[in-house]
């Protein structure tokens, strides 16, 4: 960005600054519902993660020896890293399969994966013991490179990285600046095909960190195939958050869009119901399997048997019926109705994994406490309100504007 | 779009970087070897549950305030008591058993650990490094036998468990707990000849014992041995730990990753190809 400021001329410089400082300010209404709501959550959160760097994890968290993972880990690296898995899936399906239809709705998703794992490494930060020596994993100061853990992370900043010059152009539109938006278009197919591959590594990386508590988690939910029923899931459970959160910004944000892309929406949520819909069909098939494989018929009759009857009935099976009759008859309602019911499933099944079948014997049950679930709230309103910021601003619903070619 | 042949050989060099630093971990794993590893044969028809040992692992690890009740209630390690010992209701009456980290070969929390905090020396001990760990807890997640404990209530919080006195081991000394037993419960020694040991004595007296050494198999062996004369999980372990080691569990992830890191870039490179030849195609008709 420095060096195409520096190539323009001086009244022009003074533009820029300008213009920055006119976007800076707010563009919406100050006093909405979403704001009233979101800031004094956001301020008391804010409040927890001082008292958390002040006084230890210990005195706002209900982590114990036993739990050493709760909620932050449980729901905001966890599951949030699923949900964030829409962008790899819809670049995969524009950039590589050249599936155009899509192309409308690409850059919003792939802001979104953007600023998604942005907030959850940063809620990952706060539940570290001691977040300054991730340095040492960064630097290489001490690779461990036989470790998951390394693996998942370096996939992830990798990722983090892709994600970004993937989205860049957009910056460059808001900016004005050709000659950047030239150079990053150009360096973008790279970040799509190294974006992909990190991302069905990291996403699988995630279920092999449970590989080793083999004796913690319920054998209903413990298997070798961990990594394989991650990186499946993760993409119903990406295109369900695309096809959610498309449903919320197409209201909030209906006046950044063009009238032709407002009819496209239908076509293209009746699209990505036939692709939750399959793959939930793969996802399922692969449950049965392993539930076969691994003899676990004798779990059956019990309390976590029944629970694990509703989670693949209720959340797997049901949402995969409804996907399909959404995609049958081209219901948009349907289809919202089974993205929200599959990312309620896929919650349930990244919390029972981590939280809430891990120690499923143990005497004294974990509970979140009331702090943990206040800054998980305070970290995803920060995100809506820097993505609110950023598509105000950008072409990311809009259109580009006419100097760049080919729309956007 | 595009993609010139200079970025996709830049981005195969990097993976061949990563795949290179992947054999060098493979080297390192095997330099460690079995037979030259330290550890402690713990005899529990030996142990009187004097608690002792809790008091002298405490002093060489700096804790001065322990307090043990007597008569005292089950009790587990935790970030203020590396070893703890607890006793039993067995079918042969009450009997003790010491609990601390089992020090295992192959350690589930060494290879969770991405900054290698947690470490396991030639020596024998599997230690933690104050300076690499960014208090991820991986190594608790990992650990089947729950010995890793953290400081929650710290702001430079740390990961505590036995070490099996490092220092002491390094300046010739032997493990303050096995150094004081005053019933030689605690043997300290090369984990061969300990083994060996075990052996001896379950062949002397086979009616004194019963015929397992907890440790020599269990999670890939352990450098901490087990000697009882009850079966194990009367006296509180965990039967169900597998035989081979915990690390083997990730293993085929982790070498998974270098080939569709390689791999899958080429299929999608090449699906992009043929995509686009054929969308070019249908503009043209």
């Amino acid at each position: 960005m420095s060096t195409t400021i520096s190539k323009v001329e001086p009244k022009q410089k003074e533009n820029m600054l300008h213009f920055i400082i006119s976007e800076l300010k707010p563009k919406g209404k100050i006093f909405s519902p979403f704001n009233i709501v979101s800031f004094p959550i956001m301020i008391v959160g804010l409040v927890i993660i001082f008292l958390r760097f002040k006084n230890g994890i210990g005195s706002v968290t209900n982590l114990s020896q036993d739990v050493p993972w709760g909620l932050w880990i449980g729901f905001d690296v966890v599951t949030g890293v699923a949900f964030a898995g829409g962008a790899y899936v819809l670049v995969f399906m524009v950039n590589i399969l050249n599936l155009k239809k899509y192309k409308p709705i690409l850059r919003i998703t792939v802001l979104n994966g953007f600023l998604a794992y942005l907030f959850y490494s940063a809620a990952l930060l706060l539940d570290l013991g001691r977040p300054l020596n991730v340095i040492n994993v960064v630097i290489g100061n001490n690779y461990g490179v036989s470790s998951v853990l390394f693996l998942v992370g370096w996939h992830f900043l990798l990722y983090m990285l892709a994600l970004l010059i993937e989205f860049s152009p957009a910056v460059a539109e808001w900016l004005n600046a050709r000659k950047l938006h030239r150079f990053l278009t150009a360096i973008s197919m790279g970040a799509v095909i190294f974006g992909i591959t990190l991302s069905v590594l990291h996403q699988s990386g995630i279920g092999a960190l449970f590989l080793m508590a083999k004796d913690k988690i319920h054998p209903l939910w413990y298997n070798s195939y961990l990594p394989l029923l991650f990186v499946v899931s993760s993409i119903f459970a990406g295109i369900s958050m695309v096809i959610f959160e498309g449903s919320i910004s197409h209201r909030v944000f209906s006046n950044q869009l063009a009238p032709e892309d407002h009819h496209k929406h239908n076509s293209i949520l009746t699209g990505l119901s036939k692709i939750c819909a399959l793959g939930m069909f793969v996802y399922l098939s692969l449950l049965i399997l392993v539930f076969v494989h691994e003899q676990n018929a004798v779990y059956i009759n019990s309390p976590m048997g029944y629970w694990f009857l509703v989670e693949v009935i209720g959340f797997v099976l049901f949402p995969m019926l409804l996907f399909f009759f959404a995609y049958r008859t081209h219901n948009t309602l349907l289809s919202r109705i089974a993205a929200i019911i599959t990312l309620l499933g896929i919650m349930l099944n990244r919390m029972n994994i981590s939280i809430i079948c891990y120690r499923w014997d143990a005497a004294e049950r974990y509970i979140p406490s009331w702090q943990e679930f206040v800054v998980t709230l305070t970290i995803i309103f920060i995100e809506i309100w820097v993505l609110r910021w950023i598509v105000r601003r950008m072409p990311v619903l809009h259109r580009s504007p006419d100097w760049v070619g080919g729309g956007h | 779009m595009s993609l010139n042949r200079r970025t996709f050989f830049k981005a195969m060099g990097a993976t061949a970087v990563a795949l290179s630093f992947g054999k060098q971990t493979a080297a390192n794993n095997a330099t460690v070897s079995e037979t030259e590893l330290n550890g402690i044969l713990y005899d529990v028809t030996r142990c009187k549950g004097c608690h002792g040992c809790e008091y002298d692992c405490a002093d060489a690890h700096g804790f001065t305030d322990i307090d043990i009740p007597k008569n005292p209630p089950f009790r587990r390690t935790d970030e203020k008591h590396r070893t703890v010992v607890n006793h039993y209701e067995t079918s042969q009456g009450k009997l003790p058993r010491k609990t601390q980290c089992m020090h295992c070969n192959q350690p589930a929390c060494d290879a969770a650990c991405l900054t290698q905090a947690m470490h396991k020396t030639p020596e024998g001990p599997v230690i933690w490094r104050e300076d690499k760990c960014m208090g991820c807890r991986y190594c608790m997640i990992s650990c089947p036998f729950d010995v890793p404990k953290f400081e929650y209530e710290s702001t430079n919080p740390r990961i505590v468990k036995c070490d099996m006195c490092i220092d002491l081991i390094n300046q010739g000394e032997i493990p303050a707990c096995a150094y004081n037993c005053p019933e030689e419960a605690l043997i300290y020694g090369k984990r061969s000849e300990l083994i060996r040991e075990a052996r001896k004595r379950i062949h002397d007296e086979p009616e004194k014992y019963v015929d397992h050494i907890y440790g020599e198999h269990e999670a890939g062996g352990t450098s901490w041995l087990y000697l009882s004369p009850v079966p194990f999980d009367e006296i509180g372990f965990n039967t169900k730990i597998q035989n081979s080691s915990y690390p083997a569990l990730t293993k085929g992830f982790i070498s998974s990753i270098a080939p569709v890191d390689i791999l899958l870039p080429a299929v999608l490179l090449g699906i992009y190809e043929a995509t686009k030849t054929s969308a070019n195609k249908e503009e043209e008709q």
